[in-house]
């Protein structure tokens, strides 16, 4: 038995200010671990290369701390980790893609990013030129009338591409495989060696619903590594932003999920409730999206008192209407008929895999970094984490109901609490190399991002993980046994965003 | 249900009673819309989205204009699941170079006359992602563009505007692919 490395947990107190301090291990002390992800022990944030080197985050619940194992690859091959702990498979299969490296004993070697279109292999490693693209092996399955349906990458929806291929027996689906990487728009290759703020604009167009989550991330990452003092009342525009953001999705979720069940009526009056979210956001915060307002230092503007009137208007609007269409939804029995049951996640598995957000808090997957990864603002207020234990669409619907209720009432502190100062500070290079964590709860769940400085203040790697990565897998399991008809009502409860997992 | 419903009946609708200046331009320009339309093409639009690339910023307001404030198919235009249905492709994002062949297939597979409009930033040269080597370069890259909404992303009323654009040109000369 391979003695355990020290790995160095720290709590968010502490790398949400100082740098992230890492821990080298040897390839034996690796694989230790990847056996103690694969008990349960603790959970994988992310894995992911560098320069000649794999990278894993790993939380600790019991500590509340996270910990970054590094291990060098040795002559372009690292142990598996995948091979103990399934929810690696694909993040290895990247590194593979990208950096050339290869997770010695894994399992699935086919390739997942990389459709052979590129031009180049391995644009992050040991670049060649690429062999044009191949057939891409879908797993084989093998029973009694079978038949398959491929579906996308263009889909018949305003939605993003990507390839499901369903087998089916009759109806009803007996597996289904999934097929990404059609959006990868290099992100990795373009942060490496860019400013602070080329890196800044990148990070807030990797998934354009959570640009706000992913600009904190990002502007987390990087003031922990370069040790920024942000002035306070920024962090708490970033929270109201956040929290606009999450009632924005959420409402267009809730409405959107109902239409997939042919219940239009909540569509049209939840993206009423979402327009005004967005519309109250362009009038305090100059756009829609609040697209690049959170900058690292702090926020690139404030809001005058105009703006405060409009979000407890706001506030006050969603909680006048939004009851009554929460009675709707749970009064509706033919819509409950089709939500109930569906798509249903096993605790289990929303466990093992670390699923943030909805899908993992609709099956007993009590975490929310907002609490048990501190970060300010939200150390000051009241927040309560929704939990459930039925991991169906159902579910899924009721966390988001519960989740809209929350934000009115974190925006509500936060205005009530807003303190006074600068929004802004500056952020200069710190003449060392360093490296940063940000892990911000988004929408979907917590976003990870990995950031290391150069000596000039470039930026060496930036790592954005989305919580779409440990969301994807666990809807091809909650899919098995639904009819197909049923395939766009669970994909929507779980709503994973194609460009944050493509890059 | 039957609250909601009896109130739908009885209150005005959103569409007119919508505040400020924002909501009252995108009325205006949904008329002038419809009259260009008739003109050109009966009483109808059909559009085909498809994503080539893009972050989903500019699908959430293509989405957009089917809500009650800017209710697009109340002035013909609609979204088509086919792109066999489809007079105009609506392209979001840098084309990447694994969705390349896929914009390409959808384009051929719509009748004639089309049109293509490139939507967002990315749309026109890649954006902030031009110069990777996953990225094809703007939509006019792959397919013949007739026209290009900007912005990171475009607003619901900025799209509206553009498929005015659009059908403007359309009736001074034939499109391209006409």
């Amino acid at each position: 038995m391979t003695r355990l490395p020290p790995l160095a947990f720290t709590r968010s107190r502490e790398f949400r200010r100082r740098p992230f301090p890492h821990t080298t291990v040897s390839e034996a002390e690796w694989s230790a671990l990847a056996h103690i992800l694969g008990r349960g022990d603790v959970t994988l944030l992310s894995l992911w290369g560098e320069d000649g080197a794999i990278c894993m985050a790993l939380h600790d619940p019991a500590a509340r701390g996270v910990a970054v194992a590094r291990v060098a690859a040795v002559r372009g091959r690292f142990p598996s980790v995948g091979r103990h702990h399934p929810p690696a498979q694909r993040l290895e299969r990247v590194v593979a893609d990208l950096f050339g490296l290869v997770p010695a004993g894994a399992g699935d070697r086919r390739k997942w990013l990389d459709h052979g279109r590129w031009g180049v292999v391995h644009p992050l490693g040991e670049a060649a030129a690429g062999r044009g693209a191949s057939d891409y092996a879908f797993a084989p399955v093998e029973g009694e009338s079978l038949h398959q349906v491929p579906v996308g990458p263009v889909h018949a929806g305003i939605i993003e591409p990507g390839h499901f291929r369903f087998t089916a027996q009759g109806e009803t689906v007996v597996r289904l495989e999934e097929r990404l990487g059609y959006v990868h728009k290099g992100i990795d290759a373009l942060m490496r060696g860019a400013a602070l703020s080329r890196g800044a604009e990148l990070a807030a167009r990797t998934s354009g619903d959570s640009t706000v989550a992913y600009g904190w991330a990002f502007a987390q990452a990087a003031e922990a590594a370069m040790e920024v003092e942000v002035p306070e009342r920024a962090f708490w525009l970033r929270g109201i932003m956040a929290e606009l953001e999450r009632l924005a999705n959420h409402l267009g979720d809730i409405g959107a999920i109902c239409n997939d069940a042919a219940f239009a009526m909540m569509l049209a009056h939840c993206s009423v409730l979402r327009e005004k979210v967005l519309r109250a956001a362009d009038q305090v915060f100059g756009h829609r999206l609040m697209r690049d307002r959170i900058v690292p230092g702090g926020v690139a503007a404030d809001f005058t008192r105009d703006g405060e009137a409009a979000l407890r208007a706001l506030v006050t609007e969603i909680r006048d209407r939004f009851p009554a269409l929460v009675d709707l939804y749970d009064n509706t029995a033919s819509l409950l008929d089709r939500t109930v049951g569906a798509g249903r996640v096993a605790p289990e598995l929303a466990r093992r895999f670390g699923a943030g957000g909805f899908v993992g808090r609709a099956a007993m997957r009590d975490f929310d970094t907002r609490r048990d990864l501190r970060y300010a603002p939200y150390d000051m207020l009241r927040l309560e984490v929704p939990v459930r234990e039925d991991g169906d669409v159902n579910g899924r619907v009721w966390v988001r109901i519960r989740e809209v209720e929350q934000s009115c009432s974190l925006i509500t502190q936060m205005l009530n609490g807003l303190p006074g100062g600068p929004v802004l500070t500056a952020v200069a290079p710190s003449g060392r190399a360093c490296e940063g964590l940000g892990l911000v709860e988004g929408f979907r769940g917590d976003i990870l991002v990995w950031l290391a400085f150069d000596d000039r203040g470039r930026i060496r790697r930036c790592h954005l993980r989305d919580p779409s990565w440990f969301q994807w897998p666990l809807l091809e399991a909650a899919i098995e046994g639904n009819i197909i008809a049923d395939f766009p009502l669970c994909n929507k409860s779980f709503n994973c965003s194609y460009s944050g997992h493509d890059l | 249900m039957r609250r909601f419903l009896l109130e739908g009946l009885l209150r005005r609708p959103l569409t007119e009673a919508a505040p400020g200046a924002g909501a009252d331009a995108a009325g205006e320009l949904g008329e002038t819309l419809a009259r260009d339309l008739r003109a050109r093409l009966g009483r109808s639009l059909a559009i085909r989205v498809v994503d080539a690339g893009s972050c989903n910023g500019c699908e959430l307001e293509i989405n957009a204009l089917g809500n009650p404030f800017y209710d697009l198919e109340r002035f013909g235009l609609h979204f088509v699941a086919s792109p066999r249905h489809a007079d105009v492709l609506l392209v979001t994002g840098p084309v990447t170079r694994n969705m390349a062949e896929a914009l390409r297939r959808t384009y051929d597979a719509m009748p004639a006359p089309k049109w293509v409009i490139a939507v967002g930033d990315c749309g026109r040269d890649g954006g902030c992602f031009a110069g990777s080597y996953a990225i094809a370069g703007g939509v006019a890259a792959v397919v013949p563009v007739d026209l290009h909404i900007p912005g990171c992303p475009p607003d619901p009323t900025a799209l509206l505007q553009g498929l005015i654009a659009l059908l403007s040109a359309a009736n001074g000369h034939p499109g391209p692919s006409a």
